[in-house]
């Protein structure tokens, strides 16, 4: 059976927390598609909120804490990245952006990712395509094209079997990403930290020598 | 083969000092720059004084740092001091001129009697390249090329040169040649760059960890990277490269005491100040803070996690610390801690490990290396 490893991102800060359980349907419904095909899911999560301090700590000292240190390493070496986060004040919140700060700008290549957000209205939706989407492009993510937002309002909305409703956004996207995944051998590579530029010559290049 | 080792001759212990001018937090008060550059020559000769062996100063070119002209202070204190090494921590190869490197460290080579050495770096501070003409992005290419061409111009005594960076150079010759013929030893410092460490062992020089700022994990992987490289180039087998070990204490008798004296520098300190807390830095990274007892146990330690290495530099003057309590720090290192680091780090040395280098080491084995050259040239 193959093994695949997916990491959760939530970024919400109150406890319980909203955008904690759109990343929590997000992942049931992934972890479902991906066991259906034959797939084995191993699931790490994180609250940023647990490790609020230490993503400060690093942003001022340039190091991690060992608590910090594996959850970094979880998530650059995922098969897969659910990261969902609050909308505040027109984009992703201070906090998630300070996490993706501390990560190295290689580490998430080739990653794929399914991106989320919660906020109080339907009108702050489009900050996932506006901001969270270029972020891991940036990053050479690997972000699936259906983006998942849910307001308030989406909670206690019934399943009215348009295609807009919040559980059908939910499997269109764990769907996708489910794909990705299942593609993915991210975490079974072995990374070499002292891997030199390809054509690297201690002594230079150009009539150097 | 050296049958009877004196410990002094094994490792070399200093310190090095970035040059900051930081106001001391609990008074509120910055020394002016005068007072400073005066606080760090008078703090160098202190290091002669207490019984180290090194001094090295940064190099740097922004407020808050005053050390722009680093071999004018240390031919200063080459005329002040008979013993110590003169070095630097480091000297920026990237935004150099490396024709001015040759000649201003040769000068140095000469004015100290070969009581020098030097530690290249890049310097991380953006606006600095463009102040000197470069660019940033080209950090790595200008310290490969720029530490080739220096190599050349101490090694050979015309050079005909055309690179990226710098205008060529015909049958140019770069004046004072080296003391003795024997080039300054140089160490590469760097913090995460395994192309630095890469030119550091295919040179068969010597490698710098700073070691403060990070868990030692990181620099352990990049060291025991540079030993690898060092035994591929074929300089020796990896225990026999030159590393180099940046470290960092506070002490008083009674280490509570040490505690709350330092605690309101470390909590204001430029670098890692208003981050994480003193109990969890010091678990985090080498800094270590308490009895003399404490930093003896604590580096005595090191060569367990990096092998037995040539040089270990304390920073020990900057965040603001007081003239007066700095030299305090030098009594206790130099009376009550190094004699027992010389001791322990020497125990069990293996035999195949060398010494740290000097200008006497260079030259002695500039001299044995002659005669079998010049019978390469007869056959």
């Amino acid at each position: 059976m193959q093994k695949r490893r997916i990491s959760v991102v939530s970024a919400g800060l109150s406890q319980p927390s909203s955008t904690r359980l759109l990343a929590d349907r997000l992942t049931d419904a992934t972890v479902r598609r991906l066991t259906e095909s034959g797939v084995e899911v191993e699931v790490e999560l994180v609250e940023l909120r647990d490790v609020a301090k230490d993503v400060t700590n690093n942003l001022l000292t340039g190091f991690p804490s060992p608590r910090l240190s594996s959850v970094i390493e979880a998530v650059s070496t995922a098969d897969g990245l659910i990261a969902v986060t609050p909308i505040f004040t027109t984009s992703y919140s201070g906090l998630f952006k300070s996490f993706i700060d501390v990560l190295d700008p290689q580490a998430l290549g080739d990653l794929p990712v399914l991106i989320g957000a919660t906020g109080g209205t339907e009108r702050h939706s489009l900050a996932l395509d506006y901001a969270m989407r270029p972020l891991f492009n940036y990053l050479h993510a690997v972000v699936v094209p259906t983006a998942v937002y849910a307001a308030s309002g989406d909670w206690g909305a019934a399943e009215n079997g348009s295609s807009s409703s919040l559980p059908d956004r939910i499997e269109r996207a764990a769907g996708e990403l489910a794909m990705l995944v299942e593609g993915s051998e991210r975490s079974s590579l072995v990374r070499d930290p002292f891997a030199l530029p390809a054509g690297f010559s201690p002594v230079g290049g150009f009539g150097a020598q | 083969m050296q049958t009877h080792r004196k410990f002094e001759d094994t490792m070399q212990f200093g310190i090095f000092t970035v040059g900051d001018v930081t106001i001391d937090p609990t008074d509120g008060i910055a020394p002016t720059e005068n007072e400073r550059i005066k606080a760090i020559l008078t703090i160098a000769q202190k290091v002669e004084e207490v019984g180290l062996d090194v001094f090295a100063m940064g190099e740097h070119h922004n407020p808050p740092f005053i050390p722009s002209s680093p071999t004018t202070m240390l031919g200063y204190l080459a005329a002040k001091t008979d013993r110590i090494i003169l070095s630097t921590s480091t000297t920026l190869v990237t935004t150099n001129d490396p024709v001015k490197i040759a000649e201003d460290y040769a000068m140095l080579q000469h004015v100290s009697d070969g009581r020098m050495d030097l530690m290249m770096g890049r310097g991380n501070t953006g606006p600095v390249y463009p102040w000197f003409g470069k660019d940033i992005r080209d950090g790595i290419p200008l310290a490969i090329e720029n530490y080739a061409l220096l190599q050349r111009l101490w090694h050979e005594d015309v050079v005909d040169w055309e690179g990226k960076f710098r205008t060529p150079l015909q049958g140019f010759t770069s004046t004072p040649r080296p003391l003795d013929g024997v080039p300054p030893f140089v160490w590469h410092g760097s913090i995460r760059s395994p192309e630095i460490a890469e030119q550091a062992a295919f040179y068969g020089d010597g490698f710098f960890a700073n070691n403060i700022f990070w868990p030692k994990e990181h620099y352990m992987q990049l060291i025991g990277y540079y030993r690898q490289r060092f035994e591929h180039y074929g300089h020796g087998s990896a225990d026999q490269a030159i590393v180099g070990l940046g470290g960092q204490a506070f002490m008083r008798t009674n280490s509570q005491d040490a505690i709350n004296e330092f605690r309101p520098y470390f909590d204001n300190a430029p670098v890692y100040g208003h981050g994480p807390s003193l109990e969890d830095f010091t678990e985090q990274t080498p800094l270590t803070v308490g009895s003399p007892q404490q930093v003896i146990d604590r580096y005595a330690s090191m060569r367990d996690h990096f092998g037995d290495y040539q040089r270990q530099l304390f920073l020990v003057d900057h965040a603001g610390l007081p003239l007066k309590v700095v030299l305090e720090q030098l009594d206790i290192l130099g009376e009550e801690v190094v004699p027992v680091l010389r001791k322990e780090l020497a125990k069990n040395r293996p035999a195949q490990v060398p010494d740290a280098p000097t200008h006497q080491s260079l030259l002695e084995a500039a001299r044995a290396a002659k005669p079998a050259e010049a019978a390469k040239v007869a056959n």
